[in-house]
């Protein structure tokens, strides 16, 4: 993977402050992307983001790739008869003019094949693939394994 | 704007033919974190909250450790005779150790069992709890399992499920009904 070494270095370098960070890809807002700590890397680690759709045309997240995992996957967390399992999500629908959250017990990255443990206070970047939208970049906070979500000053907790 | 998959709905309470059989009818043997031997009499006279999971599930099981934490952090002190305890459904990877280092991330009170493949499906019997494993690429596995957070009164009776991502304001009062 190309951005593998640029990857490795944020990674190596993070601050230990969270970024928040924002970015925009034609009506599509990403925000509050964040993941927990791993013990070790033979665990999978997970994704969480929130997508604004503030444009009049459904889009759908398709896909993630990551130079920190060698096999993200879209999976959705159902909880069915008192039983939790996590299927693979083929997409993620982002309808026009809502808010999708990836969040716990629900939508999630799941980062399978870490190249590096986790660690809180890292930031490692995710690429996001949507059906019309296209591909967009955001960094990812690494929370502790016990947080419930990102806080950041606008975060919807 | 609507909100999308932010939590799942809760699911309708588990049919009474499923439910747990009081703690002093249970016959199962576990080994906690720490390496030593639990049984069922141990628990005698404390209530108990007893969640089934496994460390390699990155989703619902480090959520609902971080809801109970929460939950003991508001209850506090009156929640120190509770037996608090996460069973795992996948012991051939959750050894004693692995656990110890799993549940030092969420709060001390936190006790995490397991066993050989058959004492942890004996316990799953008794708590009337399910699991299954499900393959992954390249020899890689996952499990289903029963999410509810099972609650039982001093007595050992069963007294309620937490489901999953319950919200606290319902968590609580149910676990406060357990401690007196
Ligand atoms: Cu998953």
């Amino acid at each position: 993977m190309k951005h593998f070494l640029l990857a490795a270095a944020l990674i190596l370098s993070a601050p230990a402050v969270m970024a928040c960070e924002t970015v925009t890809i034609g009506d599509l807002t990403i925000e509050h992307a964040w993941s927990k700590a791993t013990i070790g890397a033979g665990r999978p680690g997970v994704f969480y983001v929130e997508i604004t759709n503030a444009g009049s045309v459904d889009d759908a997240l398709i896909g993630i790739a990551t130079p920190a995992a060698g096999m993200p996957m879209l999976h959705e967390t159902v909880v069915k008869d008192g039983i939790a399992s996590m299927p693979h999500a083929m997409s993620i629908p982002v309808p026009a003019d809502q808010n999708v959250q990836l969040s716990p017990g629900g939508y999630h990255g799941m980062l399978m094949g870490l190249t590096t443990a986790l660690k809180e206070g890292a930031s490692f970047p995710v690429t996001l693939s949507f059906e019309k939208a296209g591909e967009v970049t955001v960094n990812v906070d690494v929370l502790s394994l016990r947080a419930e979500g990102p806080d950041c000053a606008d975060a919807v907790q | 704007m609507l909100g999308v998959g932010a939590y799942r709905t809760r699911k309708q309470p588990t049919r009474s033919d499923l439910l747990p059989v009081p703690i002093g009818e249970m016959t199962w043997t576990l080994t906690d974190h720490l390496g030593r031997s639990v049984r069922p009499a141990d628990w005698a006279g404390r209530p108990v909250m007893v969640f089934f999971g496994f460390t390699w599930c990155p989703d619902v099981c480090p959520t609902t450790l971080s809801d109970i934490s929460l939950w003991l952090e508001e209850l506090g002190a009156d929640a120190d005779r509770m037996i608090v305890a996460l069973i795992s459904v996948d012991p051939e990877r959750d050894t004693p150790d692995v656990l110890a280092d799993y549940v030092s991330n969420f709060d001390q009170r936190i006790l995490g069992l397991t066993g050989s493949a058959d004492e942890v499906a004996q316990a799953a019997a008794d708590f009337r709890a399910t699991y299954r494993r499900v393959a992954k690429d390249a020899g890689d596995y996952t499990m289903d399992h029963t999410a509810g957070v099972f609650l039982f009164h001093p007595d050992g009776r069963f007294v309620s499920i937490i489901d999953f991502h319950e919200d606290r304001r319902f968590a609580v009062p149910k676990i406060r009904r357990t401690l007196s």
